[in-house]
């Protein structure tokens, strides 16, 4: 039996919306997992119903998201209602991408945690889910 | 008589381990070098110093041959730039096809020759912008094209017999295609005067850009369906778009870019071939698409390297004769994936090392990167100022003065040789897995380039590469720069015109052309004049894919991080 402590971090690294980049969202599961948390990655174009069944069904301790397509503001508003309407309101939630600053206030009144925009090292990743995961 | 002979390059070889020994040890013992390493940005270690010693045997005739001539390493016309500079062609779309139309007569007054267009999301998943998967992405990364009714307002006053349009589109690039071609026809310009490029490589799609619709084999078949079609019936269209640029932008090496790019292009001619065409057909209308990334000298012998293995495969495996079909002709875009969101007016000194490593490099067209875009799509003043460092570099650097100014370098053709040889390695790789198609439902190059990305990635982090304003000289104070917005009222007016399309239509001509259209996927008759007939009565994207898919269902790429 594995104990609540032993219990490896799980972390869902989900591509929702219509975008095909995935060089992110593939090297930010890599190193999670190298940092020895388990990763459920979705593959390509997810909608925002599959990322929070996704996340349901996996039991994850965060959601990671990662949106290059400029479709980020909707995408995340509609999977934070649904992350909440599953009772995983209070979940980590992060996103990746291209995301103008401008997006960042309104993306974290919306619940989400940390926005990692290009250059940011997975340490620093790994290091904020480590610290924030409930 | 015995004579001893001792060749130049013996007595060349003995000077440089002097030199090694001496003065050099000299200096190493003192101070040391930078580095233990030194490394390209493809993780390639590169020499101290490139002297005759690293091209023994060079010659001239065989490796370079003159410009516009076999094996056109030094470049593909007798020319080149001293003739003709290079199209200088700027990727846009965004918003409506009004605002892309008016983005595009702008960059045409300002100099620019040729037109790319970028589509939104949902036009190149073959969505129309109403299906529930469009919502949110209308407009956003590029233009929203949903039926001929849009494609009409985005060539607007624009005279398509003289101008030349480059479309990135894949999966539905057959449905463009007859897009653009009914437009054409509107404006009284035939399908034999038009000409342009549609991007139609599917391969890198399930590589790398990830944009596809339909399992590989399918795939396959509507591409040969267009390389017949547009042989007899669009003689100026660039047919295929043989695109390294995504391989790169997710994340492979230089010569990966290169391997898989060439290896797809052996995989299309084949098709073509095994569909009863014959070589010199259709060839001669295969173009390509290469990233520039920011390590100058391996992207200058990354394009050599192309050009020599393209001629020389087409001359050797399909016994070309038209010299036409040995030339490599391409297009590079500057690599979006270098552009920082940290400091990111740097980042036009970025594009401008990578636009002149693609002139040094002969490139037939090129488009620069704006600054701004690892924040967004770019706005008017910073594509002005792309479109600006391409003129400055063809008008006041001098580079385009002289053919292949780099032919000769030690280095770059000891570079060049080298990768050339690694591609050819990559070659058999891949023969071994029984092709390209089956190495990628093996997932070998997904596995491939999410491997060479995730080891860049260490790189940085361990400042093994360095990355100015990101992992060195940062200041930790974003600079905020203006970035363009797409309002959201646009997905309105977008989804409204897109009922009025279909209100205005006749819906049965419509059904009926596209249950024709799914016969005909079903069998084997060529596909595009059906889909043509169906996009004259204004069906849209989404119905014409939906008709495909309804035959040839999707593909689901298996997981590899």
């Amino acid at each position: 039996m594995v104990s609540e402590q032993e219990r490896k971090i799980r972390v869902l690294v989900a591509k929702p919306g219509l975008d095909g980049h995935d060089r992110g969202a593939k090297v930010v599961a890599r190193a999670l997992r190298d940092a020895g948390f388990e990763v459920i990655y979705t593959g390509l174009r997810q909608t925002p119903e599959q990322v929070a069944e996704a996340a349901l069904q996996e039991d994850v301790d965060a959601v990671g998201l990662s949106i290059l397509s400029g479709a980020h503001m909707r995408l995340t508003e509609e999977i934070m209602k649904l992350l909440k309407e599953r009772d995983m309101g209070d979940i980590l939630v992060v996103l990746g991408g291209i995301i103008p600053e401008e997006d960042y206030e309104p993306l974290k009144k919306l619940g989400v945690k940390a926005v990692f925009g290009p250059g940011t090292p997975t340490s620093e990743i790994i290091d904020f889910i480590k610290s924030h995961v409930k | 008589m015995v004579f001893m002979m001792v060749s130049k390059e013996d007595v060349l070889a003995r000077l440089k381990r002097d030199w090694e020994k001496g003065s050099l040890q000299k200096t190493l013992e003192k101070t040391g070098e930078r580095r233990a390493r030194f490394i390209t940005t493809s993780s390639r270690p590169i020499a101290r110093l490139y002297t005759p010693t690293d091209i023994l045997g060079f010659d001239y005739q065989e490796k370079l041959g003159f410009p516009g001539q076999y094996p056109y390493t030094r470049g593909v016309y007798p020319s080149m730039y001293r003739g003709r500079l290079w199209t200088m062609r700027m990727f846009a779309g965004f918003g409506s096809a009004e605002q892309t139309n008016e983005r595009f007569r702008y960059l045409l007054s300002q100099g620019q020759t040729g037109l790319s267009v970028a589509f939104h999301l949902p036009t190149i998943q073959g969505y129309d912008s109403d299906h529930p998967m469009s919502a949110g992405e209308v407009g956003k990364c590029g233009v929203a094209i949903d039926s001929l009714a849009d494609m009409e307002i985005l060539f607007r006053d624009i005279p398509l017999d003289k101008i030349t349009t480059s479309m990135t589109i894949n999966a539905p690039a057959a449905v463009l295609l007859c897009f653009y071609l009914a437009a054409a026809e509107k404006q009284g310009v035939s399908s034999t005067q038009v000409g342009g490029t549609i991007q139609n490589d599917l391969l890198k799609e399930y590589m790398a850009q990830k944009t596809w619709i339909f399992p590989p084999d399918p795939s396959m078949r509507i591409i040969t369906d267009i390389l017949k079609f547009c042989t007899k019936e669009v003689p100026r269209w660039n047919t295929i778009s043989i695109s390294g640029y995504h391989i790169r932008e997710a994340g492979s090496t230089a010569v990966q870019e290169l391997a898989f790019t060439l290896a797809n292009g052996l995989t299309y001619v084949q098709a073509g071939i095994d569909a009863g065409l014959k070589v010199d057909e259709f060839a001669p209308r295969l173009s390509f698409f290469f990233n520039a990334h920011n390590d100058l000298f391996e992207e200058i012998a990354k394009y050599r390297a192309a050009r020599r293995i393209w001629a020389r495969e087409m001359k050797e495996r399909f016994n070309a004769k038209d010299k036409r079909s040995y030339l490599l002709r391409f297009h590079t875009q500057t690599a979006g994936c270098s552009l920082t969101a940290q400091q990111p007016e740097n980042n036009i000194v970025r594009v401008t090392i990578q636009a002149l490593a693609a002139i040094l490099g002969g490139t037939q067209s090129l488009h620069t990167n704006s600054m701004d875009e690892a924040w967004a799509l770019p706005t008017a003043k910073a594509a002005t100022i792309a479109l600006r460092t391409q003129q400055i570099l063809a008008h006041e650097s001098g580079v385009a003065n002289t053919i292949d100014p780099l032919g000769g370098s030690y280095f770059v053709e000891a570079l060049t040789d080298e990768m050339e040889e690694e591609t050819y390695r990559y070659f058999d790789r891949i023969e071994k897995l029984g092709g390209v198609v089956a190495g990628i439902k093996q997932g070998f190059f997904q596995r491939e380039i999410s491997d060479a990305a995730f080891r860049y990635q260490r790189e940085i982090e361990e400042r093994e590469q360095i990355i100015v304003g990101v992992n060195e000289h940062s200041t930790g104070e974003e600079l905020v720069i203006p970035v363009l917005k797409i309002p959201p009222e646009m997905e309105k007016r977008q989804l409204n015109r897109l009922h009025q399309t279909r209100k205005n239509r006749d819906n049965s001509k419509v059904e009926q052309l596209l249950d024709r259209l799914r016969r005909a996927a079903e069998g084997t008759e060529n596909l595009l004049p059906h889909i043509l007939a169906a996009v004259k009565v204004y069906a849209t994207v989404g119905e014409i894919c939906d008709a495909l898919r309804d035959v040839y269902g999707e593909y689901e790429e298996p997981i590899i991080f």
